[in-house]
């Protein structure tokens, strides 16, 4: 009796103790927010769906993304070949999930180092520091802010790709490395270099803006009086306040990145055959011309809309998350 | 106004400067010695080295571009490496021309879609309408171009035949209307978000609840207290979101056979055709930055508060 009155209290006792505890981490709070809007668990969902499928696609694929089958060429969807075959026979379903796992290296590269890495570091520095730092980093963007994104896109594709390729073929034959040019690294370097202006100066100017909000506010003001160092108030008490519109840009940036590669490969001038890309494969279906793209839509639809409707999804999904996140996130931008 | 107009003015000019430098040295990293292209495979030394005196490749690198932008401004952009003596600005002139005409009248589908259904959104804020559009509106921002265009082709060319395709016939003709809702429809998106937010910020202001409070119509306070003053801020980015529009027609001029400078652009990539890219990208950086200028001085004139604050 006296005993089970005492398990029950400690019952009590432990359950008000986790609910006390609960009273919701950051991220708590926003993943249960988020999850009380369709829309955005909706795109939650087809986004893990989608980078499952890419991440695993060794594992996924049912094909070789490069075997073709002469036998079989432009065929539809069967239990075979899930989404038909190309011109070449070769499995639409196979270079689709290789093709996502393109866009995922690519758009991860491209962010982690653009928005996460320079954004996040010169933002910080150009907003903590001001003066000089701040004038150079600010004017720097906006040259290269109005220079049209695709155009620069294009002109590096066609003067830069060539000398970093070089540098690949000189690695191959120079140290014991090897594979560099078939491994598409340099296709990569290039497209991550060609977006890096794009991306880092939205995400710079972001944080930078964050940053001269909060730079003297009394608790930073504090820390400075007490004789903390630069680096330490930067870390401990500027990155966690200006974390939360990266985020957001982080999001939005992954949608027009993934579109950006799309775009480039397109044309011929991103990542190249025989690597797969969804960009690639809507390039190949409608030879870059109207009559073909026509042609391709009335008589096997498949092989046009299996690459763009992940295309599709990616970006709507990415703006999707963003928008609930700034919702979320930024209550004070609404 | 006028210390704040001539420093936009004059700093202009050095910015272009500026991303002019960054653009030609992009363009002269590439691999590859243009006096030997121009000369051909099998030209002897002594006629590479006359083309190169000619072409003053034997200078130092900032005295090449001063005279590249000297020559610029007077509209000689040099010679094509590919289209052995033709002038870079004969090919790309008349092209250039019909890109800028293509993207002129998709902007101004965009914004004939945009800025109304933004402004429709935000005065329906609450009710089902206003997240349904804006989800309408975001799902065909997200297609990609590559499905539109030959979508739009295959109903209203070929299977209702009201409108004909491909080919350029002016800005004007029925052969516009198609590449222009391709590209300006998804544009309408954004502008539609700006033009909601904008409203919204307007509607929250004491002066609308004024005008309410006199009695005055809906219609009235809707056109001259709120439309009005949603607008302006919309200025300051008309310059900037140029900047994205040249992506979406190069795919759609090729998709629709449109002779703009897409196939010229690409080509040059894969010859290398550098002066034509260089030039291209060039141009595209001035229109970018008189654009800006242009907004930028506009939303001056119309808000005062922009030129005293600076």
């Amino acid at each position: 009796m006296n005993r089970a009155g005492s398990s029950e209290a400690a019952r009590t006792v432990s359950s008000v103790l986790t609910e006390m505890e609960a009273p919701d981490s950051f991220f708590r709070h926003a993943w249960n927010e988020l999850r009380k809007r369709k829309l955005a668990s909706f795109a939650v969902c087809v986004l893990l769906v989608l980078y499952t499928l890419g991440i695993f696609a060794p594992l996924v694929a049912t094909h070789d993304y490069s075997e073709t089958n002469l036998a079989k060429t432009e065929a539809a969807p069967d239990s075979e070949n899930w989404l038909g075959t190309d011109r070449l026979g070769r499995d639409i379903f196979s270079r689709v999930v290789w093709g996502i796992q393109t866009t995922i290296i690519l758009t991860v590269i491209t962010i982690l180092t653009a928005s996460v890495f320079l954004g996040l570091a010169l933002g910080m520095a150009a907003g903590y520091l001001r003066g000089a730092v701040d004038i150079i980093t600010m004017r720097t963007g906006e040259v290269v802010a109005v220079v049209p994104d695709f155009l620069l896109v294009l002109i590096i594709a066609a003067t830069v790709r060539p000398r970093i390729k070089e540098f690949g073929y000189w690695i191959e034959d120079n140290t014991p490395i090897s594979g560099v040019i078939s491994s598409g690294a340099v296709d990569y370097i290039v497209l991550g270099l060609a977006f890096l202006p794009l991306s880092w100066f939205g995400a710079m100017r972001l944080i930078r803006g964050q940053t001269l909000a909060i730079r003297d506010a009394p608790y930073v003001d504090a820390a400075r009086s007490m004789g903390v160092g630069t680096p330490t108030i930067l870390i401990r008490h500027i990155l966690p306040n200006v974390i939360t519109p990266l985020i957001v840009s982080v999001s939005f940036g992954m949608g027009a990145v993934a579109l950006g590669e799309v775009i480039a490969s397109f044309f011929g001038i991103g990542v190249q055959p025989p690597r797969p890309s969804l960009g690639v494969m809507i390039g190949d279906v409608t030879a870059r011309t109207g009559s073909a793209a026509v042609e391709t839509l009335r008589s096997h639809p498949e092989q046009l809309l299996s690459p763009i409707v992940v295309v599709w999804l990616m970006i709507f999904c990415w703006n999707i998350l963003g928008d609930a996140l700034n919702d979320i996130l930024n209550p004070r931008a609404r | 106004m006028l210390i704040y107009t001539s420093r936009r003015l004059l700093w202009t000019p050095v910015l272009l400067i500026v991303a002019g430098l960054f653009i030609f040295s992009l363009g002269s990293v590439a691999p590859g010695d243009p006096a030997e292209l121009m000369a051909g495979q099998r030209a002897d030394p002594e006629a590479v080295e006359r083309i190169r005196e000619r072409l003053g490749l034997n200078d130092p690198f900032l005295v090449q571009y001063t005279r590249y932008i000297a020559n610029a401004l007077k509209g000689d952009f040099g010679e094509s490496y590919r289209y052995r003596g033709r002038d870079v600005w004969e090919l790309l002139g008349p092209k250039l021309r019909v890109s800028l005409e293509l993207n002129l009248v998709s902007y101004v589908v965009t914004l004939a879609i945009g800025l109304p259904l933004g402004f429709w959104a935000a005065m329906r804020q609450g009710t089902w309408k206003d997240p349904t559009m804006t989800t309408i509106m975001l799902l065909i921002y997200a297609l990609p171009v590559f499905f539109t265009a030959p979508f739009l082709i295959l109903v209203f060319a070929l299977w209702l035949d009201w409108i004909p395709v491909s080919g350029w016939s002016g800005m004007f003709s029925t052969r516009a209307i198609l590449p222009a809702i391709t590209i300006g429809l998804p544009g309408a998106f954004v502008f539609m978000r700006y033009m909601r937010a904008s409203t919204l910020d307007v509607l929250g202001q004491e002066y609308v609840r004024t005008a309410h409070g006199k009695g005055m119509g809906h219609m009235t306070v809707n056109r001259r207290h709120i439309a009005r003053n949603a607008l302006l801020p919309i200025i300051t980015i008309l310059g900037f979101s140029l900047a994205g529009l040249f992506g979406g027609s190069l795919i759609v001029e090729l998709i629709y056979g449109i002779p703009g400078v897409s196939r010229l652009a690409l080509e040059a990539v894969f010859q290398r055709d550098y002066p034509v890219l260089t030039a291209l990208t060039l141009l595209g950086a001035g229109m970018l930055a008189v654009a800006n200028l242009v907004a930028d001085i506009m939303y001056s004139v119309i808000d005062p508060r922009i030129r005293l604050r600076s």
